[in-house]
């Protein structure tokens, strides 16, 4: 496992609130390959964001708690990303240049008062770029491999006068200008029209043949996690319930909650009218949650005494597929 | 279809003026909704669906006068008489209002955090003046039942309700007063997928049990397959093609449309987006829209006609309507094959 880029080990992320602990990320484990594609999907409030934020350790400095292992593997051996100073030279050096992140509204993501091009070139000249033109016709390549059109130009614009797409565009320009070997991408086509999401994932996919990076891909969106993953993991309340190749997730799924999940997306050419499967209730807020598995207050299989006193151990179903579940133990 | 059609829309239009320097001039004009008309029946789901810029959301505005149109006929059926909302001053409009109402995207900003939950399902019926006292209270705790929300909640603000939760309160609102008509504008777009499907089954439900006729705003063309009976498709403020649902999906006769569904991607791993291909190119600005069919620059069957006329909307099957120079003869691929 030479390739493996990113293992993250037991991750809690905790957030001290006046109001409790929110235990946002409770115990992940996971690990990213060279080339691979994982998908992280979960409902709002799962911890799929926290995750990645805590990856980056760009979790809030005042009340957020980081334990666990999150080893960056390289080339010199593994450094754990979780004991790190979060504003200490060494993170700064690995944003950008080994890890970069893009997100959903790519409009908050850009400094409004300087050019999109500049912002680019900004990140060369930090990691150690001198030759001003040099950097300048590296990134108009570059704008013009994303797929903006009249590179030469859009360089001097501002993220405003650009479109939503040509936007998220320039941040995957900006994300890969120091060939990162990870890319975390958190909703990045949520906030688009679905021909325009089509071609971002098209280019996200290119992009990964073409330098062979590793992608770890949030959503909570089916269709763009079956078309984008090879791997997928579904976080509930902060853990990851069920973990296996894409087509074992959406073939044979067996957490409960992955096929409610499954089951409540309209299908294409059903009977008219025809009521949607659902998840009763509602999500809740992994304020100190207790120790048992965190679905069981919406599951349709709760058995009393079992599911509600502790968390199931993740059981391997099949190779590569493992789920967390008292049905399966 | 016009005869048992509740709503009717003809060649509605809304131009916004595009205002220049310090004495705003008027330069030009944004054409949101250029000559659109459909019919909904009444019972029936109409499904409107486009990518943001479109005109989707101005057109329903439109429709519940929300905003003035600039020409167009908005003719509704009700009690065998036929009135034309555009016609309507704005007291008439009040008086009428009460058979349109909408539900919104945001169930956040939708709701007023400072009025009771009670406050604001009963607001419609206060402004009305359909219900006082005792019965406004009973009208209340009917529309709440209806959506499936406790009645020992509204007192309750709604900074203490779940974003699904917030959604049906928003339904229980529109409902209150027996409307005929909802606009529902991307009402379960903002929704966790589980809950999405609760809102739907919810509103499948009442449509069922009230005769309900909905305008279906949504970008997410799953969701409007499984709730629509027809589907209309617009594309820079024209309609470019409409028909019933399945028709639609299963054999698209615009470009746009089968564009817009191969670009769906599907929750199955052995059916990925192909990796070359699809429509190139973004939404033209609609101020300074192209020649001919706006379309035509990201088509790839387009050919000289279509850069220099502008394809009327023509029948190309029952009930079926397309705007494009070749509906007749493009063979475009539809989600069953």
């Amino acid at each position: 496992m030479s390739d493996v880029v990113l293992e993250v080990k037991d991750l809690h992320t905790y957030f001290e609130l006046e109001e409790g602990t929110l235990k946002a990320v409770n115990g992940v484990s996971f690990s990213i390959r060279k080339n691979r594609t994982l998908g992280v999907v979960g409902e709002s409030g799962c911890g799929k964001s926290v995750t990645a934020q805590s990856i980056m350790r760009i979790t809030p400095k005042k009340n957020s708690k980081i334990s666990g292992q999150i080893l960056l593997h390289r080339a010199s051996g593994a450094v754990d990303l979780a004991r790190l100073d979060e504003d200490g030279d060494e993170m700064r050096d690995l944003r950008g240049r080994e890890i970069a992140m893009i997100f959903q509204e790519p409009m908050t993501a850009f400094s409004p008062v300087h050019t999109v091009g500049n912002q680019i070139m900004e990140a060369l000249f930090v990691h150690g770029e001198r030759d001003k033109s040099a950097a300048r016709k590296r990134v108009i390549a570059l704008l013009d491999e994303v797929g903006i059109p009249a590179p030469e130009r859009r360089i001097d614009e501002y993220s405003f006068q650009l479109s939503g797409g040509m936007r998220q565009r320039s941040m995957i320009a900006m994300a890969i200008v120091l060939n990162p070997r990870l890319l975390i991408a958190d909703e990045p086509t949520t906030a688009l029209d679905v021909t325009i999401q089509s071609q971002i994932l098209r280019l996200m996919k290119r992009l990964q043949r073409d330098n062979g990076m590793a992608i770890m891909f949030i959503t909570h969106d089916l269709g763009v996690i079956a078309t984008m993953a090879d791997d997928v993991a579904v976080m509930y309340l902060g853990k990851i319930v069920e973990y296996g190749a894409a087509r074992q997730i959406f073939k044979d799924p067996k957490h409960p909650y992955t096929k409610g999940l499954i089951r409540s997306i309209p299908k294409f050419g059903a009977t008219d009218g025809a009521h949607l499967a659902t998840i009763e209730g509602t999500v809740p807020v992994p304020l100190d949650p207790p120790d048992a598995c965190p679905f069981a207050n919406r599951c349709g299989e709760f058995i009393a005494g079992k599911c509600d006193v502790r968390m199931p151990a993740a059981v391997t179903v099949a190779p590569g597929h493992s789920v967390s579940c008292v049905l399966y133990e | 279809m016009s005869d048992a059609s509740l709503l009717e829309v003809r060649g509605l239009k809304k131009y916004f003026p595009i205002e220049e320097g310090l004495l705003r001039r008027v330069v030009g004009h944004v054409r949101a909704v250029d000559q659109v008309s459909l019919s909904i029946g009444k019972g029936r789901t109409l499904g409107l669906v486009g990518e943001s810029g479109s005109g989707k959301t101005t057109l329903g505005r439109c429709v519940l006068r929300a905003i003035d149109l600039t020409a167009g006929e908005i003719l509704f059926h009700h009690d065998g008489a036929t009135t034309d909302l555009a016609q309507l001053s704005r007291r008439g409009m009040r008086e009428f209002r009460k058979h349109l109402q909408m539900i919104f995207q945001d169930p956040y900003s939708s709701l007023d955090p400072r009025k009771t939950i009670f406050d604001i399902v009963s607001e419609p019926l206060r402004i009305h003046r359909i219900a006082k006292g005792r019965e406004l209270e009973d009208r209340v705790r009917t529309a709440l039942e209806l959506v499936g929300l406790d009645v020992r909640y509204m007192k309750r603000f709604p900074h203490a309700f779940s974003g699904g939760q917030r959604q049906r309160i928003g339904i229980a609102r529109a409902l209150s007063i027996n409307p005929q008509l909802i606009v529902c504008d991307e009402a379960v777009s903002a929704l966790d997928v589980s809950v999405q499907a609760q809102i739907l089954n919810l509103l499948n439900d009442l449509q069922e049990e009230f005769n309900l006729t909905y305008l279906f705003i949504a970008h997410d063309l799953s969701v409007v397959e499984h709730v629509s009976d027809d589907v209309a498709v617009m594309y820079v403020g024209k309609l470019v093609e409409q028909a019933p649902t399945q028709a639609l999906f299963a054999r698209p006769r615009h470009p746009y449309t089968e564009a817009l569904l191969s670009a769906i991607p599907r929750p199955d791993p052995d059916q990925p987006l192909p990796e070359t291909g699809g429509i190139e190119g973004e939404l033209p600005d609609p101020a300074n829209p192209p020649s001919g069919c706006y379309f035509h620059p990201r088509c790839p069957y387009a050919e000289a006609i279509c850069r220099e006329a502008e394809p009327p909307l023509v029948q190309v099957a029952p009930q079926h309507t397309a705007a494009c120079h070749f509906a007749e003869e493009l063979e475009l691929n539809g989600l069953e094959n």
